[in-house]
C-alpha cells in the first residue's frame, strides 16, 4: 500500500528521457542537418582583410623615375562591428567634429554593414599609428594601409594619367574592384591598369567578438598573397618633356615627338597643364574641380583629343599624292601672282619669286603652286569625275593614319576628320563641286580636322620615307619579354618610297634655304632639320601657328609636331620651338639660348 | 548484505558517472576560456585552475557527507531547510548584487549563491513532510503544505531577482506526483506553462474567443444536452451584441474585447443563476473553471509586462519567435546555435572552437558550456553528454525506487527532478529552444556554488542509498 503509485516511474521516466530525445532532434539539426551555421560561425571570427599591392612604377626611356608611389592610411569602418566607444578621445586623434563621425557612420551604414567601408580617406602616418595603438577602444574600426601615386619629376600629368577611387559604375562592371579601389582614371594608368595594379591578395585572420585580431585563419593556409604591379618603362624622355612643357608655358597648344624608326613618343606636351601631383590623396575631388571648371581647360590633352586644320603643313601631302598620280613632276614650275585666280575666285599667297618647282613650291609654301597640284589631282582624267579623284585622294591620306584614331595606346584619342565625297554631295548635291569649291583642302584649310599627334605621324612616316608606326607609349614592361606585336608592325602609306626624298629636299630647304624659306628660324648649326610650317585659320582669332619636322635628315632620330594656338604664322613660334626640341633630344643641351629666351619671354593672347 | 562497508555500499555507477560528467566539465571550461598565455589547466589565476580547487573541495564535502550518519538528514531536514530559508532572506539584506541580481554573498575573494543550497534543502523537508505517518494527500491542507515548503524559497529567489533559479523549483512537482499526489497536479503546471506560451503568443481576443469556445464544448461534454447548449450560446450572443451595441452607442466605436469580456460575466452569472434552479451541479465547477482561466491569461499578461525586466522580455519574446533581432537580445542564443551548429558531426577538436574561444558567446563557461561541447565535440560530445544525463538520471530514479523509506525515495525524485529541470533548461536555452534565464548546467558550469550544491545534493541521496544496506 505505501507504494501503490510505483508505476509513475515511468511517466516520470518517460518524461525525462522524451525531454532528452527533443534536445537530441534539436542537436542533429542544427550540428547535422541544418549547415549554415558553418558559415555564420567563419563569417563571425574570421576576417579577411585584403592586401593592397603596390602600384608599378614608371621609368622614362632612360631609366629615370616619373611616378613611384607613397603610403597612405584609410580609417576603415565595419558598421556591424561598431559598439559604444570613447568618442571624445576618437575624435582628438583624427581631428574631427563629433558630426563628423556620425556622418561617416551613416554612410558607411548606407554602403553595407557587413563589408568596411572607407571612414576616413589618407590620414598622416602618424595618426594612423596612434589610432593604431588605440584601436581596441574602437570597435569597428581599423587601418588600412594603402599607395598614393607619387611624382618626382612632376611632369606629363596628361600622359601619365591620374589614380582615382572607383565610383559605382565601375564596381557594378568589374567584379574585381570593392569600394574605397583606386583604379586608373586617365592616361597609361588607365589604358596599363591591369598590369601597374597588381593583384589584390586577402589574409584571413582570426578575430574574436571585439573584432580583434587573434591570429592568422587555419595557419595562413587559405590566404592569397598580393601580385605586386609591375613596373613599366615608357618611351618618353623625361628631360625632353620637362623642356618641352617648359617651352609651351607661355603658350596654349601642344608638342608631340616621335622616333620614327619605332613609333615611341618621346614627349607629348599639351598645355596648359597642371601638375600632376595635384590630382593624388585628399585634395584630388577639389583640385579636380577647380582644374575642370579651369576656362583654359588644362585636363584637356590636346595631343590627341584636339582638331585642327592642318594648314599649309598639309601642301606635302598633295605633293605627294600629285606625284604618286603623275599628274606632276619635281620639276613642273607653276607661277604665282601674290595669289591664285581663277573664274572670279581669289586664294592669296605671300610675295615671292615666281614660277617655282616643286621643291620651291615647299620652301615657300606657295599656295598658287598647290592649288594647281589640287586642281591636277581633282581633274586627273584617269578618273571619270571629281568625284572618284577625290575618293583616290582621301584614300592616300588616310593611309597616313588620318581621318581615324591611330590606335596608339592613348585612350581619348579624337578620330580628326577627313570629308568624304557623300560631305560635299550633301552640301552641294552630287556633280555640283568641283576642284574650285573644295580648293582650299589643297592648302590644309577648310574642312579638315588633324590632331597633333596625327600630325607627327605624317611627320614620322615622311621620315620614314613612306611608313609608319603605331605611335605609343609603352616602351616595356619590365620583366616581360616584349610588347604589343601591333606596336612593331609599319603601316606603309599609299605612296611609293622614291617620291619622299622630293618632298623631304623641299622640306629640307625650307628651314636651310635661306631667302625665302618660310622655317628659317628652325635652323640647326651642324643637324639637318627638314621641316614645314603651316599656319591654320581660325575663325575664332589669331591663327595657330603650326611646324613639323624631323631631323636629322639621314637616319632619322626625331619627327615632331608643334601647334599652338593663336600663335599666327607657323614660322614665328611653332618653328623655333620644334627647333629647340630637336637640339634638345639630338644634344642633349641647347646652345641657343636667345632663342629660348625668345620662346621664354612669349608673350602671345590666349583664346 | 548488513552493516557491509560504506565505500561498498555506495552506488559506484553513480559516482562514476559524477566524476566523468565533473572532469568533461573541467575540460570544457578549460578549453572555454583557455589562452596560450596561461596553458596549464592548474593555473589558478584563471576558471580552469579555480574550477578544480572547487572539484577538489566538492570532493571532500562528497567524502564528509558520507561519513556522516545517514539518519542525521532525516533528521535535522526542517533545521536545514529553515536555515536555508533564512540565508535566503540574508541575501535579499546583505547580499551582494552581480548583473541587477542581489544573490551572492561575498566571502573573501569569491562569491556564494544561496540559491543553489536552497535545492536539496527543500529537498529534505519536502521529503520529510511527505514521510510523516498517515499523511493524506487528498487533502488541501497537505497541498498547500507542500506548496509552501517548495515555493516559499522560490518567492525569496524570485524577489532577488533571479527568475532561472526560482523557475527550478518547479522541479519538485516531479516527486510530489509521485508520492499520489493527484495526476492534474502534473497537468495542470503543464497547461499553466502552455497557456503562459499561448497568452505571449496570440491575441487576447483570439484567446478569450477560445476559451469560451472551449468552454461551450466541455459544457456539451458534460451536460449532453443539446437544447441547453444552443440556449446557452444564445444567451451569451444576446449579450454580447447588447454589449457592443452600448459600446457603439457610449463610446462611439466597436470594442470587442471588451464587450466579449462583459457579455461573459453576464452570462456566467446568467447560466449560474439558471443552473441553480435547474439544479444542474457542474456548471458551477465549469463556470469557475473558465473564470480561472481567464483571470490567469490576464495575470500572465500583467506579471509579463510589469514583473519581467525588459530584457528577460525581450529573451522570452525571442524564443517565441515575436521579435527577431539578431544583434539584440537574440544575439547570445544566436551565437550559442552557431558554435553549436558549426561543430558539425564530430567537432573541431580539442581547443579548436573558434566561436566559445574568442569570445563570441557570452558566460561560454558557466551558463553556455554546453555550446564548447557542441563546437569542440559536435553531435557525438552532445549526444554523449546527453547520454550520460540520461543514464544518471535513469540511475537515479531507479536507486530512488529501490529505497525502503520514503523520505528517502523522495529525496531521490527531488535530485533527479531539480537536476533534469536544470540538465534541459540549460540545453535548450542553448539550442534555442528556451528563453535564456541563466541556470548552470549540473557539473559542468563553472562556479564553486552549482558544482557543489550539486554534488552535497547528489551525496545525501547516496548516503541515504547506502544507509537502505546497512
Amino acid at each position: 500500500m505505501i507504494n501503490q503509485y510505483f508505476q509513475r516511474k515511468y511517466i516520470i521516466g518517460g518524461i525525462i528521457l522524451l525531454a532528452g530525445l527533443v534536445l537530441l532532434f534539436r542537436l542533429f539539426y542544427l550540428q547535422v542537418v541544418n549547415s549554415s551555421y558553418k558559415l555564420s560561425a567563419e563569417n563571425n571570427s574570421k576576417r579577411e582583410v585584403i592586401q593592397y599591392p603596390a602600384r608599378g612604377l614608371m621609368y622614362d626611356r632612360n631609366g629615370t623615375l616619373l611616378v613611384s608611389n607613397q603610403a597612405a592610411y584609410d580609417v576603415m569602418l565595419t558598421p556591424g562591428q561598431l559598439d559604444a566607444f570613447d568618442t571624445i578621445s576618437f575624435i582628438k586623434i583624427l581631428g574631427i567634429s563629433l558630426a563628423d563621425v556620425r556622418s561617416g557612420i551613416k554612410k558607411a551604414k548606407e554602403y553595407s554593414s557587413f563589408a568596411p567601408s572607407v571612414f576616413m580617406k589618407q590620414v598622416s602616418g602618424e595618426i594612423a599609428s596612434v589610432l593604431q595603438e588605440q584601436l581596441y577602444k574602437f570597435p569597428g574600426f581599423f587601418v588600412q594601409t594603402r599607395t598614393l601615386r607619387k611624382y618626382p619629376r612632376n611632369i606629363a600629368a596628361h600622359l601619365m594619367g591620374y589614380v582615382g577611387e572607383v565610383d559605382k559604375n565601375i564596381i557594378g562592371n568589374n567584379p574585381y574592384y570593392q569600394m574605397g579601389d583606386y583604379i586608373g582614371i586617365s592616361g597609361v594608368e588607365k589604358r596599363y591598369e591591369e598590369i601597374l595594379r597588381g593583384v589584390k591578395g586577402k589574409k584571413n585572420y582570426l578575430v574574436d567578438v571585439h573584432s580583434r585580431i587573434t591570429g592568422s585563419y587555419q595557419g595562413g593556409r587559405f590566404d592569397v598573397p598580393a601580385k605586386i604591379g609591375k613596373d613599366i618603362t615608357l618611351t618618353i624622355d623625361a628631360d625632353l618633356q620637362e623642356y618641352g612643357e617648359s617651352l609651351m608655358k607661355n603658350f596654349t597648344g601642344s608638342i608631340v615627338a616621335i622616333e620614327p624608326s619605332s613609333g615611341e613618343m618621346l614627349c607629348m606636351v599639351s598645355t596648359p597643364s597642371y601638375p600632376p601631383d595635384l590630382l593624388v590623396g585628399r585634395g584630388l575631388s577639389h583640385n579636380f574641380n577647380s582644374l575642370s571648371s579651369d576656362t583654359l581647360n588644362p585636363l584637356f590633352n590636346r595631343a590627341i583629343a584636339a582638331s585642327y586644320p592642318p594648314g599649309s603643313t598639309f601642301k606635302l601631302i598633295n605633293a605627294l599624292v600629285g606625284l604618286q598620280e603623275k599628274v606632276i613632276t619635281p620639276a613642273t614650275e607653276f607661277g604665282c601672282q601674290s595669289g591664285y585666280a581663277f573664274k572670279g575666285q581669289f586664294l592669296g599667297c605671300h610675295s615671292h619669286r615666281s614660277p617655282l618647282d616643286l621643291r620651291e613650291g615647299i620652301q615657300n609654301s606657295c599656295n598658287s603652286y598647290f592649288v594647281n597640284v589640287f586642281r591636277r589631282i581633282m581633274e586627273d582624267p584617269k578618273f571619270g569625275s571629281t568625284d572618284q579623284a577625290f575618293n583616290n585622294w582621301r584614300k592616300h591620306l588616310l593611309s597616313f593614319g588620318l581621318g581615324n584614331t591611330l590606335n596608339s595606346d592613348l585612350s581619348g584619342e579624337l578620330k580628326g576628320f577627313i570629308p568624304k565625297d557623300e560631305y560635299y554631295n550633301k552640301y552641294y548635291g552630287k556633280d555640283h563641286w568641283n576642284f574650285l569649291t573644295i580648293r582650299s583642302l589643297a592648302i590644309g584649310q577648310g574642312e579638315l580636322g588633324v590632331t597633333p599627334l596625327q600630325m607627327a605621324n605624317l611627320t614620322s612616316a615622311i621620315a620614314n620615307q613612306g611608313y609608319y608606326i603605331t605611335p605609343h607609349v609603352l616602351k616595356a614592361v619590365i620583366g616581360e619579354e616584349s610588347i604589343d606585336p601591333a606596336y612593331l608592325e609599319r603601316h606603309y602609306t599609299s605612296i611609293d618610297t622614291t617620291y619622299f626624298p622630293i618632298v623631304i629636299d623641299g622640306m629640307e630647304l625650307a628651314v636651310n634655304g635661306g631667302a625665302g624659306s618660310t622655317a628659317g628660324r628652325a635652323k640647326i648649326e651642324g643637324i639637318v632639320v627638314c621641316g614645314k610650317t603651316g599656319t591654320a585659320e581660325n575663325p575664332h582669332g589669331e591663327d595657330h601657328s603650326i611646324f613639323i619636322a624631323f631631323a636629322p635628315r639621314e637616319n632619322p632620330k626625331i619627327a615632331i609636331a608643334v601647334y599652338i594656338e593663336n600663335g599666327g604664322f607657323g614660322g614665328t613660334w611653332a618653328a623655333p620651338v620644334a627647333s629647340l626640341m630637336i637640339e634638345k633630344y639630338l644634344t642633349r643641351e641647347v646652345k641657343r639660348k636667345y632663342l629660348e629666351d625668345y620662346i621664354y619671354n612669349a608673350e602671345i593672347k590666349r583664346k | 548484505m548488513r552493516r557491509g562497508n560504506i565505500i561498498a555500499n555506495l552506488d559506484w555507477i553513480t559516482i562514476m558517472l559524477y566524476l566523468l560528467l565533473v572532469i568533461m566539465g573541467w575540460l570544457n571550461i578549460f578549453s572555454a576560456v583557455y589562452s596560450e598565455g596561461h596553458p596549464s589547466i592548474l593555473d589558478i589565476n584563471q576558471r580552469y585552475g579555480k574550477q578544480f580547487i572547487w572539484i577538489l573541495a566538492a570532493i571532500i564535502m562528497a567524502i564528509a557527507i558520507v561519513l556522516i550518519d545517514h539518519r542525521f538528514y532525516e533528521f535535522f531536514g526542517y533545521i536545514l531547510y529553515g536555515t536555508a530559508i533564512l540565508i535566503l532572506l540574508a541575501v535579499l539584506v546583505a547580499g551582494k548584487e552581480i548583473n541587477g541580481s542581489k544573490s551572492w554573498f561575498a566571502l573573501g575573494g569569491f562569491q556564494i549563491q544561496p540559491s543553489e543550497f536552497a535545492k536539496p534543502a527543500v529537498a529534505l523537508a519536502l521529503a520529510k513532510y511527505l514521510s510523516t505517518f498517515n499523511i493524506n494527500s487528498k487533502k488541501f491542507s497537505t497541498l498547500l503544505k507542500v506548496g509552501i515548503i517548495i515555493f516559499l524559497p522560490s518567492l525569496l529567489i524570485l524577489l532577488q531577482p533571479d527568475t532561472g533559479s526560482a523557475l527550478v523549483f518547479f522541479a519538485f512537482v516531479l516527486p510530489v506526483y509521485r508520492e499520489g499526489f493527484s495526476g492534474a497536479i502534473l497537468i495542470g503546471m503543464f497547461a499553466l506553462a502552455l497557456l503562459f506560451i499561448l497568452v505571449l503568443v496570440s491575441n487576447e481576443l483570439v484567446l478569450l474567443a477560445s476559451i469560451i469556445a472551449l468552454g461551450f464544448i466541455a459544457y456539451w461534454l458534460m451536460v449532453k444536452s443539446f437544447k441547453n447548449l444552443i440556449l446557452a450560446v444564445l444567451i451569451f450572443i444576446a449579450f454580447f451584441f447588447i454589449s457592443l451595441g452600448a459600446s457603439y452607442l457610449f463610446g462611439n466605436s466597436l470594442e470587442y474585447y471588451p464587450a466579449a469580456l462583459i457579455s461573459m460575466v453576464l452570462s456566467i452569472i446568467t447560466y449560474l443563476i439558471l443552473a441553480y434552479i435547474h439544479r444542474i451541479r457542474k456548471v458551477g465547477i465549469l463556470m469557475l473553471v473558465v473564470a480561472a482561466t481567464v483571470f490567469y491569461t490576464f495575470a500572465v499578461n500583467y506579471s509579463f509586462d510589469h514583473f519581467l525586466s525588459d530584457y528577460q522580455q525581450r529573451r522570452v519574446n525571442i524564443m517565441l519567435g515575436i521579435q527577431s533581432d539578431p544583434l539584440g537580445a537574440g544575439y547570445n542564443v544566436n551565437q550559442s546555435m552557431i558554435a553549436i551548429g558549426s561543430g558539425g558531426v564530430v567537432g573541431k577538436g580539442f581547443l579548436q572552437g573558434t566561436q566559445t574561444k574568442l569570445n563570441f558567446v557570452p558566460e561560454q563557461s558557466t551558463d553556455f558550456i554546453f555550446c564548447t561541447v557542441g563546437e569542440e565535440w559536435g553531435f557525438l560530445g552532445t549526444t554523449i553528454v546527453i547520454i550520460l544525463f540520461l543514464y544518471l538520471f535513469i540511475r537515479l530514479i531507479t536507486l530512488a525506487e529501490l529505497q525502503k523509506e520514503k523520505f528517502a525515495r523522495v529525496f531521490g525524485y527531488g535530485l533527479v527532478s531539480v537536476m533534469f529541470l536544470h540538465f534541459f533548461i540549460n540545453i535548450a536555452m542553448t539550442i534555442g529552444l528556451f528563453p535564456v534565464v541563466g541556470i548552470p548546467l549540473p557539473f559542468f558550469s563553472y562556479g564553486g556554488s552549482s558544482l557543489w550544491a550539486f554534488t552535497i545534493f547528489l551525496f545525501i541521496f547516496l548516503r541515504l542509498d547506502a544507509g537502505r544496506k546497512e
